[in-house]
């Protein structure tokens, strides 16, 4: 619209707003330099319409001169060339001059303004000193400045200024110069404010006519973007781009209004068909080409799209907002794209990959060009994106002309790439010389198959590089896939895999089953065309078993492993091939679901029959049949400590339970944790890899330790088997690459062979030609069990052809234990205490082991007198097997000679257990059981070596020792067995007087009730004169359990019986039950010493005298008469405690009157030493005097007497006195003569009391300490007449208080 | 924890019949998909691909702002990033669970209000399936309702 002169002024971007000067031409000369530096030195504030905010600006200016021309016409709407303020200059001061020119061109310059209607003038009046001085007939200064206000304005007296000196340096001039500058700039502003507010108004007022249908978007699109201009021009970038969004938007929503069917006419030149798609031009700050298109209304949309964009572009980067536009030009590329669909308009195919493609790169090369290295490797995630568009966009291109394809493109394409190269034109001059524009690229990514890889891998691996540098990994793995996929399709399948199994490890490892499926598929591809045959088969198995396929896909993989197993066969079994197997991971051929054992335990003894049921879910779309099925079995030999001989040992168990910690149910089955299969469902990959990303369960289990001995609980826990792989370190670089993530085995394809490497195992469980139907199937194996030992289920491998599926690991760990045992004889009570005397039945039973109990075999048990065995008729064996099931019975035959006892045995086989009872019968020793208590007899100690006797609970037990021979050893078993005594004897001899009575208490200790019979005692020296009248009931008593039954006999002897008497009590017993039990006799032997009375002792308690009865508080007197009731026996002459003075044998008794429950006080001597003649009816009296201290029937104080040994003098005493060496020679010869008729047991009795065989008077001064022994008599030997015998007691007469005793 | 979020969430009912989404996602916290579905006619796989590749701007989204502001943290992500075809909007629960909705460019009716209010029903029909006692946190979501629910924001695209 505007003349063509006024074009330079739009393109240089160091527009200012126009000032017009009128007046003196040299006046603003001189000034014109000092005014342009001071304008925007300082900002000025600008208050702005409609509520916008108030913004602080530096003003500059250019200033022109004035001339009419430069008035805008009516209707212009150009804002850039619009003059905002015209200033007259006049430095006038003579009225004179005033009036005859300057007043006349003020006026015309007036006038020309207000023709224009142009408001905004400023008339500056200098004032200079100079010409001040000049001039003599002064007017006031101010007359001049008041005639051009009178004149010009009227009201406006602030279009007027002065400006005084502006030449010289003096503060008036400073101060001048300010207040101007303040004006000039206040006036700009006002002018701005006024004439844009203006200018929005009508452009305002032109939008809103944007229904009417002469409409057209190109003019007012010139209209705001002369405002958009001016704010650029006042450095208002952002009201700039506020205009151009404007545009932007309102276009925008005219093509959706289009897209709704309101299709505005205006419209209609944007639909035009695109014929140029030669992409952004950045370079240029306003695009004039494009301009002017749009100026005329010609434009595509294309063209004001980019143009559009390069103006929002250049503003931002002035703004230093360059991320922004890399964003917005994303947008923008993928909105045109949207935009021309939208409005169908017809584009050349390619056309607009084309335009993207120069797009994209115009825009990082302008980002490049205004940022640093630093700054670009910074935001890479701003450019990133349209790196990976311009990739996309050069592949579309590639795939368009034949350029990514084995052989090149054809005529067809290459007359597609002729059409597109045309479309791009000739390249722009800015970039004519720059080698690495983006229509030169573009150009010769086009040219050729080899130029177009080039370009294309730079593109991808920058985007990939980029990706991978912000961490969006998974965005680079889909660039790196697209690149495979174009390697793929340009037969390089080399540079695919790698691409390839990167992205198949995160889609695995992130579980994303449908990529997962779509990429393993790819990589199958790409396996088999690099003769990957392992990896290959291994693909094709996951792919066989992948859910996400469809039928004929997966039968299509699964037929490409039948193939292979069979065609690797055929060549075999030409001889031809050499070892092709190829070992495969089950995981995605089929799963381990469960193995049962049967019998359910898995211990079982060596040779015993083991199957193991396999349950296998086959993953196979189709039914595959299986050369060979093995598991391979690790074999240990079983520790010889660990085993005991006895099975029954509780070591034995805890292995067996720790033997199968995956738990063996008590079914003997063992479940394995179900894996979904890769992408074996839509989601069930997804639970593969949330099993990587969660960790997996705990795995407890109950841990028992019991004591070896005696079985009893010493610790108990829980343990954590599979600790180390909770405990592993989670790092997520390492947890997509573990082989076991998820289980789902997608990293054994590219593991391939190392994942799967075969054990060599002796030990093998097979099956041959096995067929896998789909789905679960259930395959039996027979288990070895030959060797003793652990035997441990290492790995599961499936044989179809040349192919193996091999399970590397069976986990949870399957085990069974074979065991091999000795044969064992055990001989066990079946009551729990064997009672000795009695027939008892006891158990044999035999764990045959691995010995086969044959025909003819046969116990031989060594006979003892002292445990006879008995023979029942009845007595059969039973067999039973190891797992509890009775066998057979048969009749045992048990001959007995006079040494040996033979059992023969049934014929058994190995691992069963045979049991019999048999009757025994241990005799009662015959000597009575030891008490502590009893003194040691001499010629009693019994030699048994077989048996000995303990106390156990109060029963006296016998260990009796069975000598057996065994036929499956050479050496003889010992088995003891203790028998109990039923019953504990005691006797004791009760005195009256000079009569004597034998009681033997006979004690039940068992629990088992008695009948017993015929008691009688008998005295085993038969020599002796003694008769015993028993005084006992003839029948039959009861000895309940825990009862005693006392038997009594009176002992009468015609002459002196001697000292020792041997007595045997014997009585027949039997249990009560049952009633026919044949009587069994019981023995007792015992000795009593001494049995005859020697002294009678005889006490008396007097009253005091003139009492009649005994009172509290008083002495009474104590008579205490010993009398002598025999002759001096044989026995008793030779007594070492009798002496002899005056003819008159003498002995020396001490008698001690105690009193224990403190009844009595005994006054004076309680003790004393009194000599008695050894002779009958001898007496000796002692009187006491004691106090009774309560009243009442007081038990008479008790006396004891006891005989009273004096001490002789050692032999180590020195031989000072003559008499002591004459006595003891005496006395030695005493005693020599008396010898003669002593006894043996009393001459051992005499050598127990050792030096005290000579009697000796008390030294007279005793040295060395000699003391006198007391020595009690045997029980019968004293007898007490008085023994329980009480007084009568009253209390004291003046006994006041009454003692109470409440207990 | 969880059950203040649900809080947060106000029920909103809007209309949201003119609205379409080519592809619904829910993705577990450890970035495996609970719930995938997308428009029948289209290429599931494509859609697969897209929303696995948004899981890294999602991440980085996360990352970047939860930081600063974890507590007050704006489930919504806004726009993932637009493709020539799609435009890819996420969502992130409290518990790290994503949702991605997958819209067409071309459909510009869609606001970005709108997309906010797909999300809260979105979220809402998670949280019922959660709720369920019989669901196992973890487990892909085959809830009828919730099906029923993403199927009423899938309009058919044909």
């Amino acid at each position: 619209m505007e003349s063509h002169e006024e074009k330079p002024i739009i393109y240089t971007m160091e527009n200012k707003p126009i000032v017009t000067c009128a007046g003196d031409p040299a006046l603003f000369a001189a000034l014109y330099s000092a005014l342009a530096q001071q304008l925007p030195r300082e900002p000025m504030e600008w208050r702005r319409s409609y509520g916008r905010a108030p913004k602080m600006i530096h003003l500059e200016a250019n200033f022109v001169q004035f001339k009419e021309d430069l008035l805008p016409k009516e209707g212009n709407k150009a804002l850039l060339t619009f003059p905002f303020l015209h200033i007259f200059w006049t430095d006038c001061c003579d009225t004179e001059v005033y009036k005859a020119s300057v007043k006349e061109d003020m006026l015309r310059w007036q006038t020309t303004l207000k023709h224009h209607g142009s408001q905004d003038w400023l008339i500056v009046v200098v004032e200079s000193d100079a010409k001040k001085k000049n001039k003599t007939n002064l007017l006031p200064r101010t007359s001049i400045m008041d005639k051009i206000r009178n004149d010009f304005c009227n009201k406006q007296s602030d279009r007027c200024v002065s400006l005084a000196d502006p030449l010289k340096e003096s503060s008036r001039s400073q101060e001048s110069w300010s207040s101007f500058l303040t004006k000039l700039r206040t006036l700009l502003l006002m002018s701005f404010t006024k004439n844009l507010g203006r200018f929005e108004d009508d452009m305002r007022t032109m939008r809103e006519k944007r229904t009417e249908p002469g409409w057209s978007f190109c003019d007012y699109f010139m209209v705001q973007e002369e405002l958009a201009f001016v704010f650029e021009m006042l450095q208002q970038y952002e009201d700039a781009l506020v205009q151009y969004d404007e545009l932007d938007a309102l276009f925008t929503q005219y093509v959706l209004n289009f897209g709704a069917g309101d299709a505005a006419n205006w419209l209609g030149s944007f639909c035009q068909p695109v014929r140029s798609w030669n992409g952004l031009v950045l370079r240029r700050p306003i695009d004039m080409e494009k301009r002017e298109l749009i100026q005329r209304s010609e434009a595509s949309l294309l063209d004001l799209r980019s143009y559009l964009f390069s103006r929002q572009c250049t503003l931002l980067i002035f703004l230093q907002r360059p991320w922004e536009v890399t964003q917005r030009a994303l947008e923008l590329l993928h909105n045109c794209v949207q935009e021309l669909r939208l409005l169908e308009v017809s584009v050349l195919q390619g056309a607009l990959d084309c335009w993207v493609f120069l797009s994209c790169l115009e825009v990082l090369h302008r980002i490049e060009g205004c940022c640093d290295r630093a700054q670009l490797e910074a935001n890479c995630s701003h450019t990133v994106g349209l790196w990976t568009y311009a990739t996309e966009k050069l592949k579309c291109l590639g795939d368009l002309c034949g350029l990514v394809s084995k052989n090149g493109p054809n005529s067809e394409d290459l007359n597609r790439t002729v059409d597109l190269l045309a479309g791009l034109g000739a390249e722009r001059p800015e970039t004519a010389n720059s080698l690495q524009s983006p229509y030169k690229k573009l150009k010769e990514a086009l040219s050729s198959v080899e130029t177009f890889e080039k370009h294309y891998l730079e593109l991808s691996h920058a985007a990939m590089e980029m990706y991978t540098a912000i961490g969006r990994m998974r965005s680079a793995r889909l660039v790196g896939k697209s690149l495979a996929e174009f390697y793929m399709r340009k037969g390089d399948p080399q540079s695919a895999d790698g691409f390839l199994q990167d992205s198949l490890k995160s889609y695995v490892a992130e579980g994303w089953s449908l990529q997962v499926t779509h990429t393993r598929r790819q990589v199958a591809e790409c396996q088999k065309l690099l003769g990957q045959t392992e990896d290959y088969l291994q693909t094709c198995a996951l792919l066989a078993s992948d859910a996400n396929l469809t039928d004929e896909e997966r039968k299509h993989f699964c037929q490409e492993i039948l193939n292979h197993a069979n065609q690797s066969s055929q060549t075999e079994s030409q001889g031809e091939s050499v070892d092709q197997k190829v070992a495969l991971s089950m995981a995605a051929f089929a799963q381990l679901r469960e193995l049962r054992f049967q019998p359910a335990s898995p211990t079982v003894h060596v040779g015993a029959a083991l199957q193991l049921e396999l349950r296998l879910c086959s993953l196979m779309p189709v039914a595959v049949r299986l050369e060979q099925l093995a598991v391979s079995v690790h074999f240990s030999l079983e520790q010889p400590g660990q085993r005991g001989s006895s099975l029954s040992t509780p070591q034995r168990r805890i292995p067996a339970q720790c033997a199968a910690p995956g738990g063996v149910s008590p079914e003997g089955a063992v479940l394995f944790p179900a894996i979904s299969p890769a992408g074996g469902g839509p989601l069930g990959a997804g639970m593969g890899g949330a099993g990587a990303g969660a960790p997996a369960a705990l795995e407890l289990y109950e841990i028992q330790d019991r004591s070896p001995s005696d079985n009893t609980l010493n610790t108990t826990g829980v343990v954590c088997k599979n600790v180390h792989l909770l405990l592993r370190r989670q790092d997520s670089a390492t947890s997509l690459d573990t082989p076991s993530a998820g289980g789902s085995g997608g990293s054994v394809t590219s593991g391939g062979a190392a994942a799967v490497a075969m054990e060599d195992s002796s030990q093998m469980l097979k099956t041959r030609d096995v067929t896998l139907l789909p789905g679960n199937n259930s395959i039996p194996f027979t288990a070895p069990s030959q060797k003793p030992g652990t035997y441990t289920l290492r790995q599961l491998s499936a044989m179809v052809g040349q192919v193996q599926f091999v399970l590397p690991h069976i986990y949870p760990t399957v085990q069974y234990e074979v065991y091999s045992q000795e044969p064992q004889l055990t001989i066990e009570p079946l009551t729990d205490n064997l009672l000795a005397g009695l027939p008892q039945k006891v158990k044999f039973t035999i764990v045959t082991g691995h010995y086969t109990v044959k025909k003819g075999d046969a116990l031989q048990l060594s006979n003892t007198d002292s445990m006879p065995i008995l023979h029942t008729n009845s007595c059969t064996a039973r067999i039973v097997s190891s797992t509890g099931e009775l066998v057979g019975e048969s009749a045992l035959s048990i001959h007995s000679s006079e040494k040996v006892t033979s059992i023969s045995l049934p014929p058994t086989l190995p691992y069963h257990t045979l049991d019999f009872q048999l009757d025994v019968l241990c005799h009662i020793p015959a000597s009575p059981a030891r008490l502590e208590t009893e003194r040691l007899t001499n010629g009693e100690v019994r030699h048994r070596p077989k048996s000995r006797t303990r106390y156990n609970s109060g029963m006296a037990s016998v260990d009796q020792k069975v000598s057996i021979d065994c036929p499956w050893s050479i050496y003889s078993t010992l088995i003891s067995l203790t028998f109990y005594i039923p019953f504990k004897a005691k006797h004791s001899l009760l005195s009256a007087g000079k009569r004597k009575y034998i009681q033997v208490c006979l004690q039940n200790v068992s629990d088992t009730n008695f009948r017993l019979m015929d008691p009688s005692l008998t005295q085993r020296q038969q020599n002796s004169s003694l008769e015993l009248d028993s005084l006992n009931p003839k029948e039959q008593q009861l000895v309940h359990s825990k009862q005693s039954v006392f038997c009594l006999w009176e002992v009468k002897w015609a002459s002196e019986p001697p000292a020792c008497l041997q007595f045997s009590f014997v009585a027949s017993f039997a249990p009560t039950e049952p009633a026919d039990a044949e009587f069994k006799p019981y023995c007792y032997d015992f000795q009593l010493e001494r049995v005859s009375t020697l002294y009678c002792l005889r006490a008396e308690i007097q009253p005091a005298d003139g009492e009649p009865q005994c009172r509290t508080g008083t002495l009474c007197g104590l008579d205490v008469s010993i009398t002598r009731l025999t002759e001096p026996t044989d026995s008793e002459r030779d007594d070492e405690e009798s002496t002899e003075s005056e003819g008159l044998r003498t002995t020396k008794l001490m008698y001690e009157v105690v009193d224990n429950s403190s009844n009595w006080a005994v006054c004076g001597k309680s003790t004393g030493v009194v000599s008695m003649p050894v002779v009958a009816s001898a007496t000796h009296r002692v009187l006491m005097e004691v106090m009774p201290l309560f009243a009442g029937h007081l038990p008479f104080p008790s006396i004891k007497l006891l005989k009273y040994l004096p001490h002789n003098v050692t032999p180590v005493i020195p031989p000072d006195t003559d008499s002591c060496l004459e006595n003891d020679n005496l006395s030695l010869l005493d005693k020599g003569l008396e010898d003669q008729s002593d006894t043996a047991s009393l001459r051992s009795r005499g050598s127990i009391h050792s030096l005290g065989s000579s009697d000796q008077p008390l030294p007279p001064a005793s040295r060395g300490l000699p003391m006198p022994r007391l020595e009690p008599f045997s029980p019968g030997q004293v007898f007490n007449c008085s023994q329980g015998r009480q007084v009568l007691v009253l209390p004291a007469t003046d006994d006041h208080i009454l003692e109470v005793n409440a207990t | 924890m969880t059950c203040l979020c649900f809080l947060c969430v106000s029920r909103d009912y809007d209309e949201l019949s003119s609205i379409m989404a080519v592809c619904i996602a829910v993705i577990a916290k450890e970035n495996y998909p609970l719930y995938i579905r997308s428009v029948p006619t289209q290429n599931e796989l494509k859609f697969h691909y897209t929303v696995h590749t948004s899981l890294d701007v999602v991440e980085e989204k996360i990352s970047s702002v939860g930081k600063a502001l974890a507590d007050q943290r704006e489930l919504y992500l806004g726009l993932l990033y637009p493709t020539e075809d799609y435009k890819v909007y996420g969502y992130v629960t409290n518990s790290k669970v994503k949702f991605v909705i997958v819209v067409d460019s071309s459909n510009t009716s869609l606001r970005d209000n709108e997309i906010r209010s797909m999300f809260r029903k979105l979220h809402n029909s998670f949280t019922d399936v959660m709720c369920n006692p019989f669901y196992i946190p973890g487990d892909p979501i085959q809830s009828k309702a919730f099906d029923s629910m993403v199927s009423a924001m899938m309009v058919q695209a044909c």
